[in-house]
């Protein structure tokens, strides 16, 4: 079966210039576990659209790098 | 796929707001064993209750209400149908609970004499108990965790329940991260996994975008099924009144004291109390389809000062992106209602009644397998009920070891076991689990989403046995992706149980949890009983049957009690 790479609005916003390269903050906490860093970058961000807006990532972000926004369908 | 073994006394699978508290308690009780807390996401933000709670709707609060109060509320609400014995160890030991929470940090309203601030959400009597500071609630259980040097694997999911000779000896495991799959072995096993929230579609057809958690997937639901346990009244289904589209509570609970209350189009009250019951669900039901739609959350009636603090109770808590929503759609409570609608199905003892059947200790149907929390099927039970639970199962378990020895672990189940957990990642360009759950989830409104028709549900529960071969062409590309689609067999299970169950019970009941377009009213000569569902040994069949309720501790006449909610 083909896959195709359909584009996607992800609700997870990272500003990359506050990422800390040794952070893993929101990946530990995130319940859904769709945070990850970069291999390349080191820096975090959204790799799978499963989000349940429900915050713990951008509260313990230690700078604020993180925006959740609510998921395009249900905005 | 590394198989990691791991051997415990007492493992609790799922660390939420049950597994967190049943982990204390067994540790407290038996210091020298080793107890396990294993957790598929993180347990400092994991569970029902991840960004913390804003009350407790369930507080028997010496004083205000009796257990035997409590209990009999909770039977006229659920219509009868109960084992009033493990209903009554909520309303007996909620308030230590609530005093050990109070000691570990949480704070309760009090009122300026220091008493309870007890509010009444409740038909009769005043069970609700407002945190307005309740966000941290998950940190402070998971720091208890800690100081009792409980030893925690996050990041790994339960996948099976290990048997032999009918006991519960361990269970299956894949580490959602790395792919490894652990054989852990325990002399008893406490299955606390939370709802099936992920069963219906929400109306915005995002996957995850449920009321409960989405990594509740109905794990301990299935897994407890295919062990052999008995799951009980899987046809009373778990639906809410919530805020359209961003499916998070409107809560009325925290609103409601303050003067807020659930209207009608043109501004009107349609029920006279707001916590959440099968018949009040019916009547916004009733509501909806008589034109007087859409309902909403009514606050612009109130005072400046009323709203504000309101919101700052609905914005720090339990769901605070709540915020951002109405913001995004630049909506005002001062101004506007919040628009509320009729949710998708899930299952959830914690506020229906549907789940594991279990015994006042927690007791599933196998020895050594215990539940609590949502999964566990204690009527209306909520988070004081699930704290509770997680206890009364954890000093009973540490009771039950002392005298038993681990288990054998059969390895031609490990090998099949693994064999399952391979072939979507052997398969990795298999169909997505997205299109997959998403098709499944569309499946069980079609056909389940009340009020249910007969014909529907034996359509959904051909579709939802025909989709056992669609599994078998899920792919996965990584563990994390193997993750969901093992969620959706968890899914689907819980899926063609409740197809089952409720084309069983062939009357209505619990207002629009069960409402049978065909038998449209309550019959207590036939059905005032559980239904049992449960795996036949024999040929690994689903089965049905009736089964007596336990004698009740207070007699309560249903006849002349009726749970009406509605405005005359
Ligand atoms: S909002 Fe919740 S689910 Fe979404 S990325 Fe953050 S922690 Fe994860
Ligand atoms: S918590 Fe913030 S700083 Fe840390 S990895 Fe995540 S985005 Fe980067």
């Amino acid at each position: 079966m083909a896959l195709t790479n359909n584009r996607v609005d992800v609700p997870v916003i990272v500003d990359e210039s506050k990422c800390l390269d040794k952070c893993k903050a929101c990946i530990e906490v995130c319940p859904l576990d769709v945070l990850v860093k970069n291999p390349d970058t080191g820096k975090a961000y959204m790799k799978y659209d499963e989000c349940w807006f429900c915050l713990p990532c951008e509260k313990e972000c230690p700078t604020g790098a993180i925006t959740v926004q609510i998921p395009f369908l249900l905005r | 796929m590394e198989i990691i073994n791991i051997e415990v006394d007492f493992l609790v699978v799922g660390g939420g707001t049950a597994g967190c508290m049943a982990a204390v308690k067994a540790k407290q009780k038996s210091p020298d064993s080793s107890v396990l807390v294993l957790e598929k996401a993180n347990i400092r933000r994991s569970g029902a209750i991840a960004m913390g709670m804003d009350g407790v709707n369930t507080a028997v609060i010496p004083g205000n209400s009796t257990p035997e109060q409590y209990v009999r509320e909770i039977t006229i609400a659920n219509d009868g149908i109960l084992d009033q014995s493990a209903v009554h160890k909520t309303g007996l030991l909620g308030f230590d609970v609530i005093q050990e929470l109070e000691e570990w940090g949480v704070k309760f309203q009090k009122d300026n004499e220091g008493k309870y601030d007890l509010k009444q959400v409740h038909r009769v009597g005043k069970y609700v108990l407002p945190m307005p500071e309740g966000k941290d609630l998950k940190k402070i259980l998971s720091r208890q965790v800690k100081r009792n040097k409980i030893k925690v694997i996050n990041r790994v999911m339960a996948t099976s329940v290990l048997t032999q000779n009918g006991r519960a000896i361990g269970i299956t495991g894949l580490d959602v991260r790395s792919g490894d799959m652990y054989v852990i072995k325990s002399k008893a096993i406490l299955l606390c996994t939370g709802a099936c929230g992920r069963l219906g579609l929400p109306a915005s057809g995002y996957l995850y975008g449920t009321y409960e958690n989405p990594t509740n997937a109905g794990d301990g639901y299935s897994m407890a099924y295919q062990a052999g346990a008995k799951l009980s009244n899987i046809e009373c289904f778990q639906i809410n009144p919530l805020i359209k589209d961003y499916n998070g509570p409107a809560c009325a609970y925290v609103a409601s004291p303050f003067g807020a209350y659930t209207a009608n189009a043109t501004g009107n009250r349609f029920i006279s109390c707001d916590y959440w019951s099968g018949q009040m669900m019916l009547e916004v039901w009733r509501e909806l389809n008589s034109g007087k739609g859409p309902v909403h959350l009514k606050m612009y009636h109130l005072d400046e000062s009323t709203i504000s603090e309101i919101e700052s109770i609905l914005f720090d808590n339990e769901r605070p992106s709540r915020e951002r929503f109405h913001a995004g759609r630049g909506e005002n409570y001062r101004r506007d209602g919040v628009e509320m609608n009729i949710s998708e199905i899930g299952l959830c003892s914690g506020h229906s009644a549907s789940g594991v059947q279990v015994d006042e200790f927690m007791r599933t149907s196998i020895p050594g397998l215990y539940a609590a929390g949502d999964m566990a099927n204690v009527p209306h039970n909520y988070m004081i009920g699930a704290f509770v639970s997680g206890r009364v199962a954890a000093e009973h378990a540490m009771d039950y070891i002392k005298d038993i020895d681990h288990g054998d672990v059969d390895s031609d189940f490990i090998n099949t076991e693994r064999e399952r957990l391979l072939a979507p990642l052997n398969n990795p360009n298999g169909i997505p689990h997205t299109q997959v759950e998403y098709k499944l989830r569309r499946f069980v409104n079609d056909y389940l989403q009340p009020p249910k028709s007969p014909k529907n549900m034996k359509i959904g529960l051909e579709k939802f046995i025909d989709y056992k071969n669609v599994l078998d062409e899920l792919g996965a590309r990584d563990p994390h992706e193997l993750m969901r689609c093992m969620e959706i067999h968890f899914i689907r299970d819980c899926a063609e149980m409740a197809a089952k169950a409720s084309l069983y019970r062939t009357e209505s009941r619990w207002g629009l949890y069960h409402y049978r377009l065909d038998f449209p009213n309550r019959n207590d000569d036939e059905w005032m009983c559980n239904t049992i569902i449960k795996k036949s040994l024999e040929n690994n069949e689903m089965t049905i049957f009736k089964e007596d309720l336990k004698p009740y501790l207070f007699d309560v006449n249903l006849n002349k009690e009726k749970y009406d909610v509605s405005v005359a």
